[in-house]
Formats: C-alpha cells, structure tokens, sequence
C-alpha cells in the first residue's frame, strides 16, 4: 500500500418508501471512503505521480468495499460516481491527481465493465463537512433515471494534512423514477454514453 | 397500536487504522445503523404514546442483528450506544420510545450484556447530526470504551418522522491511553464495574 489510510468509513443506505409508496425492492446506494495522508501537503510538488499510483489502489479497494456493503456480485452494479475532498494544507489539483489518471480502471474491474465516464466532484474541505459523490449509470451515461449524488460527510476528516477519497456504487436508480429519458433496458453499452 | 412505517435505513461502518500514533494490529470498527420510520403521534399531543415501544421490538431485534453482522459477529461487539431525532413535528418524549426496544434488543442479541446502553435525542431537522454515546457493553466504567459516533441523513428526519439509532464498536479507543477501570479488569456484575 502505497496510500497510508488513517480510516476507512463504508455506508450504505436503503430506500423503502417515498411520498408514502413502497419502493420494492429497496434502491440502494454504498459508499466507501478512504482517509489519507496528503504526501504533498504544505509544498507545492510539481510532480503528482505518487498521488496518481495512490489513487489506483484505492478506486480497486473502495470499489470492492462499495460492492461488498451492497452484498452484490460486482456485475450487478448499476451506477457509479467518485469524489475527494483535499484539507486545507493541499491543493485541489491533489484531488484531481488521485481521481483522474489512474483511479477509474481498477474501479470498473470492481463493478464489471463501466464503459461510461465516472462521474466526480471534488473540492477543498474541513472535518465534518459534506461531500457529495455525483452517481450516473455505470455502462450508458445518458440514463436519467441513474442520475443521483450521495452526500458522505466523516466528522474528523480530512484534517489539514489528509485526503477523503470516495467511491460510490448502487444497485438501482432513483427510487421514483419518472422524468423520462433513456432507459435501462435501452442501453447498447457500446461508447459509454447510450 | 400504529404499524411501523419504514423509509430508508442507513448502516456505516468506520475502520479506524490509526489517529496520528502507531498504526493498531486490529483497526478498531464502529458501526453505526439508523432507521427512518414514520412517527405516528406527529402533529398533535397524544397522552397515551407507550404502546408504541412494543411495535418497535422487532425493528430494534433487526437493526442490532445487522450491526453485529456488519461487524463480523457478537464475539467482536465491545462497547454500544442508541439515540432518535425526532423531526420538528414531534416531540423529545417520541424518542423516548427507543429505549426500551433499542437497548433491550441489543443486550439481547448480544447474550445478556450487563451494562446500561448509553444513549442521547433530540428534535431536529433533515441533515440534523447525532453525537450517539458508547460505552462498554458490560460495564459503563471502562474508560477506554467511552466513545462516541456521529450520524446522520441529509434527507432525514422530515417532520413527521423519527431517525431511530443504534451503534456498536469493537474495542478500546484507538491510541487509548488515560488510564481507570480496564476491560479486562471487569467483573461484570453489577454493569458498572
């Protein structure tokens, strides 16, 4: 392991019912997180590759983790999104070395597939504040009932000198879904986008 | 009494490594699971709320089931916590209704723990965070199981329901280190000691 990982924080959550109807069965959504320490904070560092080499061990075991917490076989995943918030010592283009170049392959090994662009945000943050992993289907992007974002927060992460790294999986869409658009059953898989 | 109406449920589990000093052999787990249910006496002043505890047993007798699963199996549970957010249509009392299928399912499922299950409410709004307590399953005064775990939903409670809690750990705080009553000095029969 190249990433030395002070935590890992999974959650997953499961819909039942909204607006009084039953939603059967469940939609379910996990995320898994990865606190880090930042090898580059308080300098800057021209060089990123290290954060690049963290951010491939980490799409494969936060993906696996993801699955796991939804008790799936990873080709059942539907839908996907991954995010990083950087504390106040690094640099937002710390994020973008750890989710960009390198994060995404192992991570589709996890889930099977995945030929649609993972969908991300990032940002630079404090303990205890809110980060919200945008979600979009896994083999066809322009799905819009997958369309989703889950919001993971860990109250004493990332401190100064950290990295919250985040991958999210689910097994469904929205739990009411009903804004049109291209469905599942209409996905040809082939350019990641239909 | 009323049905227990299921929205959503939340389980979280943190594996913690280490906090700054030297990384543990076995990270410590906490886990932490929520139900969101409805809250039948929303709205108004209802006098007679107690019956509801016993709809709730078999909620509590899932959500603990499901921790201890999460965590591996009873043998690894050590410390335990429970708390409710009441959203705003309710009051601090329907909370109250937790402890007893809360607590008792726990220390059921877990054979017969001996020490009171610490635990907090409040009202609030969706989003609200609860700092739920722990304490050591057997006996409340071992110091290195005093722990706390955040939790929380963004879309929960709305103001008819209730975000109902339960929290389990595996061991010590991660680099404990403030001495008192340790856990393998319990003798377990009183809960406190």
């Amino acid at each position: 392991m190249k990433a030395d990982i002070r935590k890992i924080v999974v959650v997953m959550d499961e819909t039942h019912r909204e607006m009084g109807r039953e939603i059967a069965p469940p939609t379910r959504r996990a995320a898994a997180v990865a606190v880090i320490a930042n090898p580059f904070a308080g300098r800057y560092v021209e060089d990123l590759a290290e954060l690049m080499d963290i951010g491939a061990e980490l799409g494969g075991l936060l993906g696996r983790r993801a699955v796991a917490a939804l008790g799936i076989e990873p080709g059942q995943a539907q839908s996907y999104g991954k995010a990083a918030m950087v504390g106040e010592n690094g640099e937002l283009e710390h994020a973008a070395a750890i989710l960009h170049p390198k994060l995404g392959a192992p991570l589709r090994a996890a889930v099977e597939k995945g030929a649609a662009l993972v969908p991300s945000s990032k940002k630079m943050g404090g303990p205890g504040q809110p980060l919200d992993i945008p979600l979009g289907h896994k083999d066809a992007a322009y799905v819009r009932s997958h369309f989703d974002g889950m919001e993971v927060r860990v109250n004493d992460a990332p401190r100064a000198n950290e990295i919250m790294v985040a991958v999210a999986v689910t097994d469904s869409g929205r739990p009411l879904a009903r804004v049109g658009g291209l469905t599942v059953s209409e996905i040809k898989g082939e350019d990641g986008l239909r | 009494m009323p049905e227990v109406v299921l929205r959503k449920q939340q389980i979280v589990v943190e594996e913690i490594f280490h906090e700054g000093g030297p990384r543990a052999d076995t990270p410590l787990r906490r886990a932490a699971m929520i139900s969101v249910v409805r809250n039948p006496f929303a709205g108004r002043y209802e006098p007679e709320i107690a019956g509801f505890m016993e709809d709730l047993k078999p909620l509590g007798l899932d959500m603990a089931r499901r921790l201890i699963a999460a965590l591996g199996g009873r043998e690894a549970v050590e410390g335990y916590g429970k708390g409710a957010i009441v959203g705003e249509a309710g009051e601090i009392e329907h909370g109250a209704l937790w402890h007893v299928p809360g607590g008792y399912a726990m220390r059921e499922v877990l054979g017969g723990a001996r020490a009171i299950v610490p635990s907090t409410k409040k009202v609030g709004a969706a989003g609200a965070r609860l700092d739920v307590p722990v304490t050591h399953i057997n006996a409340s005064y071992v110091r290195s199981h005093f722990d706390a775990m955040e939790v929380g939903i963004n879309d929960a409670p709305r103001p008819d329901e209730m975000a109902l809690v339960l929290v389990m750990t595996t061991g010590p705080r991660i680099h404990e280190r403030v001495g008192g009553l340790k856990a393998s000095e319990i003798k377990g029969e009183d809960g406190l000691r």
